[in-house]
């Protein structure tokens, strides 16, 4: 009998510390808390450049992650790249008339979406595009441009 | 001339038939887990002598391979002052691929063998047929019990396995060679997806845990019923286990990435 006892607690133990160490990998390692299951709403917005943008990056409003790109194609028509992104529904409350612009973090870092919110009383919804939008900075074109007005200069 | 093709036939025909036998046998262990619920008793003791006995080397592995990784992650990013990411390339190599892997090679060479040189034995000494004389069919006895605590075991071990290396990979990096906590933590939660890797890894932990498990309880099953038998199935056991681990993670990380 406590034998078998022996073996149930110990078997229990194993269970215990195998699915605690499924929860640090879920909530310690992962951002699960941060950015997990939860409802979503989808915009969209073009850019004449996304180079460096990749599904999942960051999308941000004031530098706090509110969603993810999901998507990014090519528009046939307009050669634009249309950049699908994921937004969290606790974030529902950004006017249509905001801007969406792709930025680095640091100077080498990775791209990610920011959007500063406009002003209009019409919010965005599911589907919705926000038409103000920046593209992203490609540093060899600006560095292809400082060099050359430097030797023109010179 | 015909003799070859013979040979070729005969090679063929027995390969197919061992498969089949196989697989059939697989459905027909798998078809017991329903009845098995209802006795936990037989599962609980095999989690015991497959799972919380493979628990000790599981750890201690996975807390070296973590330190380990630490060290050569630092050396190669502090080259181009990254060293902040550290803890992404000790998470992420941990829980997509180290993990699952290494714990299912150790789980082999652990508890593998020692089921199929127990089943093996269980031949040899007549149990198996004993247990059929009785009525008890040894597929649901002996068979499906180990199958199920195998596949119950792995994900709890591999995870076990990466938990404990990323604390290894902290332990270097941060209080040794002095990378900042905070960015070491910051950076992996960034970086590591909960259903893209951890999820990634639990599912290939689970594939593991099927396959490897299942071959040692077959070769055990299926071995020659003498010493020698015995040996070269549980030597069989071990390799057939490694080459196919190895095979299958390339597989599924080239179908999940």
């Amino acid at each position: 009998m406590s034998n078998s006892r022996t073996l149930e607690i110990l078997v229990g133990l194993f269970v215990s510390l195998g699915a605690l160490a499924l929860l640090i990998l879920a909530f310690n390692v992962s951002n699960m808390q941060s950015f997990g299951s939860g409802s979503h709403y989808t915009i969209n917005a073009s850019f004449s450049n996304a180079s460096g943008l990749k599904t999942r990056s960051a999308v941000t409003i004031a530098g706090v992650t509110i969603g993810r790109v999901v998507d990014i194609v090519v528009d046939p028509e307009s050669f634009e790249a249309v950049v699908t992104m994921s937004i969290d529904k606790r974030f529902d409350e950004i006017p249509v008339d905001s801007d969406a612009g792709i930025y680095t973090a640091g100077l080498l870092g990775e791209k990610y979406i920011g959007i500063s919110p406009g002003g209009a009383p019409d919010l965005l919804e599911e589907g919705s595009e926000i038409r103000l939008t920046q593209s992203s900075i490609v540093l060899e074109k600006l560095i292809s441009q400082f060099l050359f007005s430097q030797s023109k200069e010179g | 001339m015909f003799n070859w093709f013979a040979q070729i036939g005969h090679i063929s025909i027995s390969f197919f038939s061992r498969l089949g036998k196989e697989v059939i046998l697989f459905f027909q262990t798998t078809a017991c887990f329903a009845d098995l619920l209802s006795r936990p008793g037989l599962i609980i003791q095999q989690i015991f002598s497959v799972g919380v006995r493979s628990m000790l080397i599981i750890i201690v592995s996975g807390f070296f391979v973590g330190m380990v990784l630490g060290l050569q992650g630092y050396n190669t990013l502090v080259d181009f002052g990254a060293e902040e990411s550290l803890g992404v390339v000790v998470a992420l190599s941990l829980v997509r691929e180290l993990g699952p892997v290494v714990t299912a090679l150790l789980y082999a060479g652990r508890a593998g063998s020692a089921l199929t040189a127990e089943i093996g034995l269980m031949k040899a000494t007549e149990q198996l047929s004993g247990l059929e004389m009785m009525a008890v069919n040894p597929v649901e006895r002996i068979l499906a019990p180990r199958l199920l605590a195998g596949i119950i075991s792995m994900p709890l071990l591999a995870a076990m396995f990466s938990a404990v290396g990323v604390f290894g990979g902290y332990l270097i990096g941060v209080e040794m060679l002095g990378v900042d906590s905070g960015s070491y933590w910051s950076q992996m939660q960034a970086k590591v997806d909960y259903h893209q890797d951890v999820l990634n890894g639990v599912i290939k932990s689970v594939v593991f845990g099927i396959v490897v498990t299942w071959i040692a309880v077959y070769e055990g099953y299926s071995c020659t019923p003498t010493s020698e038998g015995v040996s070269s199935a549980t030597t069989r056991t071990v390799v057939n286990s490694a080459l196919i681990v190895l095979g299958l993670d390339f597989l599924l990380t080239a179908l999940m990435l």
